[in-house]
């Protein structure tokens, strides 16, 4: 068949879920038909091998991540798709007040619990459940942080039920990564797709470095005139370097690594060839575990001795604060939407997927009557480890997830399967349908800001629905829709 | 308004090191090429192995249990990767520093450097054969070229400029004494007329690999002698590989970073670059082969080395309170 005139999307069948390209979305504007249409004239031969140029134009300029085998080192790339996934205005302004609202209740939440506490005193949440945390942390009790915000940057996990509904899985407040690929993703767009482009009414993504500059600019100590803002990395061995290098480039800040700071009379200076200069903001991309030997792990090489004496004395601002883990945690996750009520006053703009809490009897009961339908996750993980999906397991796997939860109720969580939406993506056969999910990023120094859009994984495998990077998943470019419809493409003449 | 970046020192040497490290393999390339072109017929074995010789090289080849042959001697260099000093080795020396230097240099420099560094960690054993050699070590050269060029046109010109640039020069300095020692037994003062003919033949072969045959037609005296050559290769101002240039451009960047950048340190460094001046241009050439050339060129690379160390001292020295190995191992444990 000639692939010219052969629409790729003739047999794509998105099945019973909602698809983020073919759904009806009232303030669609016709983009989505207008962005079939180009992908259809390009046809699935030139997809493909734009496609392929495009990865390894990735290689090339080393957008990857690392992975640690037993012998050796090996770089990856995050593979990417190449079908844009699209956000309509409508559906943008409601994730973008979601967001702040949620990054909103979890400063509140920070705050309170390392001040007074009251959410505990009035019952909203057991008190175990925060101050029994392995993330909380009792060096930051009464610690005043600048405009109340611990959590400065946040990356919120969010998936698509059938009915097109925005759901929240789960909050990154510690370091969440990806941001670099939502950047360097629309690079790629641009370079290796600039007729499906042309035109496109879309919300930019460069603002990013800009952004968190400022942030960290309006976090540093009172009374610094011009700060001296720093991003510190574990190194060059560590698999999310890229994205540290990413994020030092575009706020045009030194990467630095624990060797290259030093304490004396509690203030932080980075070692130049000009001898020493004061730092007065970290962007730090290191556990807190990590930070200073000398109050955390004390075989810590990656950290600063006494890097936690002078931020106490307030002579240098971490971003983020130490101790925002005690919010991110998938059992807290459970209470976020009484947490938003509790502190602002307001149901939650994105309601949290179900919840079971097995540490609560009712919930492993649930739990335990429900194993074969349920999704069993371990509090405490991320990257999609330790996860049983109850319909797709084994006989012996459920076997092993009750007995887990039996032995340890309070380190699981159990949700309903969501059907996760799908987007068309670029498959072997053909375009065909695969489950993704959606981590828009916040940054927040006095206010909070939202990049349009986020990062979108997506599950390569058919009918999966893990689509974290170390476990098989890729990503597309994230398209936010202006509310103007799409001009003229590329044959009309428009340049791109 | 722009603000002024202070540069880490630990950036400064990780400049400093990729700079000496691609500057070194291109100069591998040059004397692999020169080495090839001087193979005689039934002294492969003692050609190859003043490769390793002038290298200083004899210990690590030995300690890999190799017999001192032509094929050992290339692959030793075009193919170990465990041999520090080969080019695979030194081309993923020089990319482990690009990558600590991300965040500074430009995304062509890296780009570039990574796909260089893909292309030379898989070179084919039969690469090494007939004629494909001298095609190698055109791509070796090529390969740091675009590297040199790309970062002359995109690299910023920041005192960070001048850490890269001082690593180059030392490193070419150094490798222009080598060449030159790669012949020097050839030089035997009262040979006959015909053997200075024969003799001659080789000192344009290492001219070429230098690439200052031409210039150096250009600029010799009628009836040139061995002597020349050697005078032309360490004190010529005008051609770039020549030792007593490299020095000359190491005390102007050293006088940038004193005087543009203000950073203090830099007196130790200009003092060895004026000792190495004076025993360059010092004496006509003629008397220093006659006190024995290769003497006189391992004084050279000692104070090219004691040059390298007062940088070191003055800029490098300050940021590495840690062993690093164990700091990478925990690294990479990190999530």
């Amino acid at each position: 068949m000639d692939s010219i005139t052969h629409d790729p999307f003739r047999d794509y069948q998105p099945g019973p879920y909602f698809c983020e390209l073919t759904s009806q979305r009232a303030d669609d504007m016709g983009t989505s038909a207008e962005i079939r249409a180009r992908l259809a004239a390009i046809g699935l031969d030139a997809l493909r091998a734009r496609a392929t140029a495009a990865e390894t134009d990735l290689i090339n300029l080393g957008v990857t991540f690392t992975v640690y085998s037993q012998a050796a080192a090996i770089d990856r790339i995050l593979p990417f798709d190449c079908i844009p996934r699209v956000l309509t205005a409508a559906e943008w302004r409601k994730l973008e007040a979601g967001v702040k609202q949620r990054v909103a209740a979890l400063n509140a939440f920070l705050h309170d619990v390392y001040h007074q506490g009251r959410i505990v005193k009035d019952g909203v949440i057991p008190g175990e459940l925060v101050f029994g945390n392995a993330n909380y942390r009792p060096e930051m009790a009464d610690f005043p942080v600048r405009f109340g915000t611990y959590v400065h940057i946040c990356g919120i996990d969010i998936v698509r039920d059938r009915a097109g509904d925005f759901l929240v899985l789960e909050d990154n407040a510690r370091t969440p990564s990806g941001v670099s690929y939502v950047v360097e993703n629309r690079h790629l767009m641009s370079r290796a797709f600039p007729d499906l482009m042309a035109g496109m009414p879309l919300r930019p993504v460069d603002d990013y470095g800009r952004r968190l500059l400022s942030a960290m600019v309006e976090i540093a100590p009172e009374g610094v005139d011009d700060p001296q803002v720093v991003l510190l990395s574990p190194g060059i061995y560590n698999s999310a370097y890229f994205e540290h290098v990413f994020l030092a480039r575009e706020m045009g800040v030194p990467l630095v690594e624990g060797a290259d700071l030093v304490v004396e009379d509690e203030r932080v200076w980075m070692r130049t060839t000009a001898g020493r200069r004061a730092v007065h903001t970290i962007y730090r991309r290191i556990g807190d575990d990590f930070l200073d030997p000398t109050v955390f792990r004390p075989d810590s090489l990656l950290g600063v001795p006494g890097l936690i004496g002078a931020w106490r004395r307030g002579n240098v601002t971490l971003a983020n604060a130490v101790g925002t883990g005690v919010a991110d945690d998938k059992a807290v996750y459970a209470y976020l939407p009484r947490i938003i009520r509790y502190y602002l006053d307001e149901d939650a703009i994105l309601p949290n997927v179900e919840t079971h809490i097995c540490r609560e009897p009712e919930g492993l009961a649930y739990t335990l009557d429900r194993l074969e339908q349920l999704v069993v996750k371990p509090v405490g993980e991320s990257g999609g480890y330790g996860i049983t999906i109850g319909p797709r397991a084994s006989k012996a796997e459920l076997e092993a997830a009750r007995a887990a939860l039996i032995a340890d109720p309070a380190n699981w969580i159990s949700q309903p399967v969501i059907s996760l939406s799908v987007a068309p993506t670029l498959t072997e056969t053909g375009i065909g349908p695969r489950h993704l999910d959606l981590r828009p990023f916040a940054v927040t120094g006095r206010d909070t800001w939202v990049l349009p859009g986020g990062l979108s994984r997506v599950a390569l495998k058919e009918g999966s629905l893990v689509v974290n990077s170390s476990q098989g998943g890729g990503s597309k470019d994230t398209w936010v829709l202006d509310d103007e419809g799409p001009q003229a493409g590329p044959a009309a003449g428009r340049e791109g | 308004m722009m603000r002024e970046a202070p540069l880490l020192a630990r950036y400064a040497e990780s400049l400093f090191w990729m700079a000496r490290y691609l500057e070194r393999v291109e100069n591998l390339g040059r004397l692999i090429d020169v080495t090839q072109s001087f193979e005689t017929p039934g002294r492969e074995t003692e050609s190859w192995f003043a490769l390793v010789r002038i290298n200083a090289d004899e210990e690590g080849f030995a300690r890999r249990g190799l017999a001192p042959g032509a094929e050992q001697v290339k692959q030793f260099y075009l193919l170990d990767h465990a041999n520090p000093t080969s080019v695979p080795a030194s081309l993923e020396s020089a990319r482990t520093n690009a990558r600590t230097l991300r965040p500074l240099i430009s995304t062509e420099m890296w780009m570039q450097l990574n796909m260089f560094h893909r292309e030379m960690s898989n070179i084919a054993p039969a690469a090494l054969q007939g004629d494909r050699l001298s095609r190698l070590c055109a791509r070796i050269k090529e390969g740091v070229q675009a590297h040199t060029g790309i970062t002359e046109g995109t690299f910023f010109r920041d005192e960070g400029w001048c850490f890269y640039q001082l690593g180059r020069l030392i490193e070419r300095a150094d490798q222009t004494t080598r060449l030159i020692d790669i012949r020097y037994h050839l030089l035997v003062p009262q040979a006959g007329e015909e053997r200075r003919v024969a003799e001659l033949t080789q000192w344009f072969s290492v001219l070429r690999a230098a690439a200052g045959y031409h210039a150096f037609r250009r600029v010799a005296p009628p009836g040139f002698t061995p002597a020349d050559v050697v005078s032309f290769l360490l004190t010529d101002l005008a051609f770039p590989r020549s030792v007593a240039l490299c020095v000359e451009q190491m005390e102007w960047l050293l006088g940038q970073l004193r005087g543009r950048y203000k950073l203090r340190g830099t007196v130790p460094a200009l003092e060895r670059t004026e000792e190495l001046r004076a025993a360059l241009l010092g004496r006509p050439v003629e008397r220093v082969i006659h006190d024995g050339l290769h003497q006189f060129l391992d004084g050279v690379q000692r104070d090219l080395i004691l040059l390298a160390a007062e940088i070191g001292t003055a800029f490098f020295r300050d940021w590495r309170p840690l062993a690093e190995p164990a700091a990478a191992m925990q690294s990479q444990s990190q999530g």
